[in-house]
C-alpha cells in the first residue's frame, strides 16, 4: 500500500506532467527561496525617517490604536502610568522578561508590577515590539520569554513599546531585519503583526472593538532610541 | 464523503431564500456593507492593481512547483520540530485529526475559522467520536449554536439579524440573568467574549486553517481580526492547522505581496488585526505557545485541478470579494448554493470538489456580469471558467434543455423583476467601469455582458422572449 503522502505528490506530479527531479524546476526554485526577490512595493512607506514615523502613528490610530510619544526609555514608565490614569484602569501591568522593558524605572510609579505569561486574568500587559509597518500601522510581535505571546492577546489593555529606530516603511523591510536576527530561514515559534485592538463584524456588519482579544491597543513610541544602550 | 450538499437543489434553495425575510433584511446589509468598504481601501493604494498582478504571478509560479515547495515546507516544518501530514481526501483528513485529538486525550477542542474544516465536515465527526468542537470566531461560533454551515467564507453568519442571534444566545446561555439587556449588537459580542474566554482556557487542543503557508520557513499563517484564532493556538497543549495543498507560497516576500489584496478585497481594511506567523511547537525557555504543532495538509480533489482548466481557480485566497459583488448571491445568499463554498468561486469550485453530477447546476447561477473577476484579487477568471462547467455539462446532457443553454437560472432572475433590475444594474456598473478604464464600451452593457460568453444574441425583455422561441423553433 502506497502512504498518503506518496500518493498525493504522485498525483500532483502526474497532473503536472513533471517528475520532480527536473533540474530547471529544481533550480527556479532554490533560485526563489535564496533570492526571495521582491514584488510591488508601494511607494506610501517610501519615507525618511521622520515621516515613516508620521505614517506609522496616523496609521496605527486609523486602525483604532493610541499612540504616546516619549523621548526616551526612561520616561516609559511615567508614560503607562498615566495612560492607565487616564483611562480609569488599575496601576497594574503584567511584562515578559523583556530587558529593554526591564531596563526601564518601574520603581518611578506606583504600578504593581507582574511577570511572565498571562493566564487570563490580567487587565493591563506590556510588550516590546520587535519592529513595526509604516505602511499600515502595524506592530511586529515575536514570541518568547522575553514578550510571551498571551500578552499580546488575553489582557483587555495591550501597551507596546516601540523604538522608533524600528519602524520601517513598508511589510517587507521586516524580513531583512529578521533574518539578521534569527538567520535565514529561521522564524521564531510566533511571530504576530497586529494593527489595532481586536474587533469583530460578524454581528450585522457592524464593526465592535473588543472581541476576544485586547480590547485597547496602545503605543509607546521610543523616539530617542539610542540612549535605551 | 465531505460536508452534506443541498446543491444540487440550488433552484429550489433559491426560491426559499428569496421569500426568507429575514434573510433578505440581512442580505441588504451585504450590499452596503463590503462593496464601498474595499472600494474606498483599494482607491488610497495606487499599486492595488500592480499587486494583483503581482499575487497571481507567484501564485501561478507556485502551483506550477508545487511538488518542491511542499516538500522543502514539510522538511522546514519538520526542522522547526513540528509535524506535517497528507491526506488525500476529507475522510483522511479527519481520520488524523480525530487521532491527534485522541492521543491529546482531548475533551474539547477550539476551532478558529476554516473553511477546509467545513469542507471535511470535521465538527460532525469529532462529535460523533466523543470530542466536542468549540468555534470561537463569532460567526462560525453563531451559526454552531444554530446548526447551521456559514452562508458566507469571511462572514459565516451574515445571513442572520441581530435579533435571530440574541434569540440564539437567549436560547443556549441559560446560565446568564434571562431579564439582561441583549438589544445592542455590543452586548452579545461582550457575551460571546465572556463564554468563550473559559472555553479558550479549558481546550485540549485548538484547530486552525491556514491562509497560506510558507515554504521558505516551514510556517502558517492565520489573518484575523477578533483574536479567537491565535488564543486557540496559543493555549492548548496541541495545535493542529487544516490547510490545502494550494495555501502554499514560497517565501516572506511574496507572502507581503499577498497579504496587501487579501485584507483589502476581504474586509476592505489596510491590513487585518493580526496576521500570525507559527513555526513549530514552543522552544526551550518559551512560557507559552503549544507543545505539538501538527499540520494536515489536505488535497481532496485539488491536485487534479492542476495542469487543466480550472487550476486558475488553486490561486483563490478565499477573500469573498466575488461573492460580496456577485448580484446573483446578493439576492439568495450562500445557503442557497447548498455547500460551503458560496458565491461565484463556489460555483467554480464546488463542482470539482463534490462532482458535478452534484453541483452542475451552480455554474448557472450567474448573470455573467463580470464583476466577480473584476474585484478578484488573483484575477482569476471566474465567468470563463463557470463557462467551461456549462460546457461540460452539455456535452454531458446532463442538465434539462434549457438548461443546456445556460438559461434556467437567467430565466428564474429575469422573470422576477426586482432581481432582473438588480443584475442588469449590476451589469451596467460593472461594464461602465470597464468601459472607461479600456475603452470598449460599443454594445448595449448588458448585452456586450452576455455576449461574451454566449453564441446567441443578449436575452432583452420582449425581444428576448421572440428570440428564445424562435431559437427553439430551430432546435
Ligand atoms: S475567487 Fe477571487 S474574489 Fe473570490 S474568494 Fe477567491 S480570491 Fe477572492
Amino acid at each position: 500500500m502506497t502512504s498518503a503522502r506518496d500518493d498525493l505528490f504522485a498525483n500532483l506530479r502526474r497532473s503536472l506532467s513533471v517528475t520532480g527531479t527536473e533540474r530547471i524546476r529544481v533550480a527556479e526554485v532554490e533560485e526563489r527561496l535564496a533570492e526571495a526577490p521582491l514584488g510591488v512595493i508601494p511607494a506610501r512607506g517610501q519615507l525618511d525617517a521622520a515621516g515613516r514615523l508620521a505614517l506609522f502613528k496616523a496609521m496605527a490610530e486609523a486602525a483604532s490604536a493610541t499612540v504616546t510619544e516619549v523621548e526616551s526609555p526612561e520616561a516609559v514608565p511615567q508614560a503607562v502610568a498615566a495612560y492607565l490614569r487616564d483611562h480609569n484602569l488599575p496601576a497594574t501591568l503584567r511584562m515578559g522578561s523583556d530587558p529593554r522593558l526591564a531596563a526601564m524605572p518601574w520603581r518611578d510609579t506606583s504600578l504593581e508590577i507582574a511577570s511572565g505569561r498571562s493566564d487570563g486574568h490580567d487587565l493591563n500587559a506590556i510588550s516590546h515590539a520587535f519592529g513595526a509597518v509604516a505602511e499600515t500601522g502595524t506592530l511586529v510581535m515575536t514570541s518568547g520569554a522575553d514578550n510571551p505571546t498571551t500578552l499580546n492577546f488575553l489582557p483587555d489593555n495591550h501597551i507596546v513599546v516601540l523604538s522608533a529606530a524600528d519602524v520601517g516603511g513598508d511589510l517587507e523591510s521586516v524580513w531583512p531585519k529578521l533574518r539578521k536576527a534569527l538567520g535565514k530561514g529561521a522564524m521564531p515559534r510566533a511571530l504576530n503583526m497586529v494593527t489595532g485592538p481586536s474587533r469583530s463584524a460578524d454581528i450585522e456588519q457592524t464593526l465592535f472593538l473588543g472581541a476576544h482579544g485586547p480590547r485597547s491597543l496602545h503605543i509607546v513610541l521610543v523616539k530617542d532610541a539610542a540612549s535605551a544602550g | 464523503m465531505s460536508a452534506v450538499s443541498t446543491s444540487p437543489q440550488f433552484k429550489r434553495n433559491a426560491h426559499e431564500a428569496l421569500r426568507d425575510a429575514n434573510l433578505q433584511q440581512a442580505l441588504g446589509m451585504v450590499r452596503l456593507g463590503f462593496i464601498d468598504k474595499r472600494q474606498a481601501v483599494v482607491d488610497k493604494l495606487p499599486e492595488f492593481d500592480a499587486l494583483r498582478d503581482s499575487a497571481r504571478e507567484i501564485k501561478n509560479h507556485t502551483l506550477a512547483h508545487l511538488d518542491l515547495y511542499l516538500e522543502r515546507y514539510e522538511k522546514k516544518v519538520q526542522e522547526a520540530g513540528g509535524q506535517v501530514h497528507f491526506a488525500r481526501d476529507a475522510e483522511e483528513a479527519r481520520g488524523l485529526i480525530l487521532e491527534i485529538c485522541r492521543k491529546a486525550g482531548a475533551k474539547t477542542v477550539t476551532k478558529g475559522k476554516s473553511m477546509i474544516s467545513e469542507e471535511i465536515g470535521l465538527n460532525a465527526h469529532l462529535e460523533a467520536n466523543g470530542v466536542t468542537p468549540v468555534e470561537t470566531d463569532l460567526g462560525e461560533y453563531i451559526i454552531q449554536l444554530r446548526n447551521e454551515g456559514p452562508s458566507h467564507i469571511i462572514a459565516p453568519a451574515v445571513h442572520l439579524t441581530k435579533a435571530q442571534i440574541e434569540s440564539d444566545f437567549r436560547r443556549v446561555h441559560t446560565h446568564l440573568d434571562p431579564t439582561r439587556d441583549l438589544s445592542e449588537p455590543r452586548s452579545l459580542l461582550t457575551e460571546a467574549r465572556g463564554v468563550l474566554r473559559q472555553k479558550f482556557l479549558a481546550a485540549d487542543v485548538g484547530i486552525t486553517g491556514a491562509n497560506f503557508l510558507i515554504a521558505e520557513t516551514g510556517t502558517s499563517i492565520i489573518v484575523t481580526n477578533e483574536g479567537n484564532g491565535d488564543l486557540t493556538q496559543t493555549l492548548p497543549k496541541v495545535h493542529i492547522v487544516l490547510a490545502s495543498i494550494e495555501k502554499m507560497v514560497p517565501t516572506l516576500e511574496d507572502v507581503s505581496q499577498i497579504l496587501r489584496v487579501l485584507a483589502r478585497s476581504a474586509t476592505g481594511q489596510e491590513m487585518s488585526v493580526y496576521t500570525t506567523f507559527s513555526t513549530g511547537p514552543r522552544r526551550a525557555g518559551d512560557p507559552d505557545g503549544p507543545e505539538q504543532y501538527h499540520v494536515v495538509i489536505l488535497d481532496n480533489g485539488r491536485s487534479n485541478m492542476l495542469g487543466g482548466e480550472f487550476q486558475d481557480m488553486l490561486r483563490c485566497i478565499r477573500c469573498g470579494a466575488c461573492m460580496n459583488h456577485c448580484p446573483v448571491y446578493h439576492a439568495v445568499g450562500g445557503h442557497a448554493y447548498g455547500w460551503v463554498y458560496p458565491g461565484p468561486m463556489g460555483a467554480v469550485l464546488t463542482p470539482t470538489l463534490i462532482g458535478v453530477d452534484k453541483a452542475g447546476h451552480l455554474p448557472n447561477a450567474s448573470t455573467f456580469c463580470g464583476r466577480c473577476e473584476s474585484v478578484c484579487p488573483m484575477k482569476i477568471p471566474l465567468p470563463k471558467m463557470m463557462r467551461h462547467w456549462r460546457e461540460r455539462e452539455f456535452e454531458r446532457h446532463l442538465m434539462p434543455a434549457p438548461m443546456r443553454y445556460g438559461l434556467g437560472l437567467w430565466a428564474f432572475f429575469a422573470r422576477r423583476p426586482a432581481l432582473y433590475r438588480l443584475t442588469t444594474r449590476a451589469a451596467m456598473w460593472s461594464l461602465s467601469k470597464l468601459g472607461r478604464s479600456k475603452g470598449r464600451f460599443k454594445s448595449l452593457p448588458f448585452a456586450g455582458g452576455w455576449t461574451k460568453y454566449r453564441d446567441f444574441p443578449a436575452p432583452q425583455g420582449d425581444t428576448f422572449q421572440a428570440q428564445w422561441a424562435k431559437r427553439k423553433r430551430a432546435a
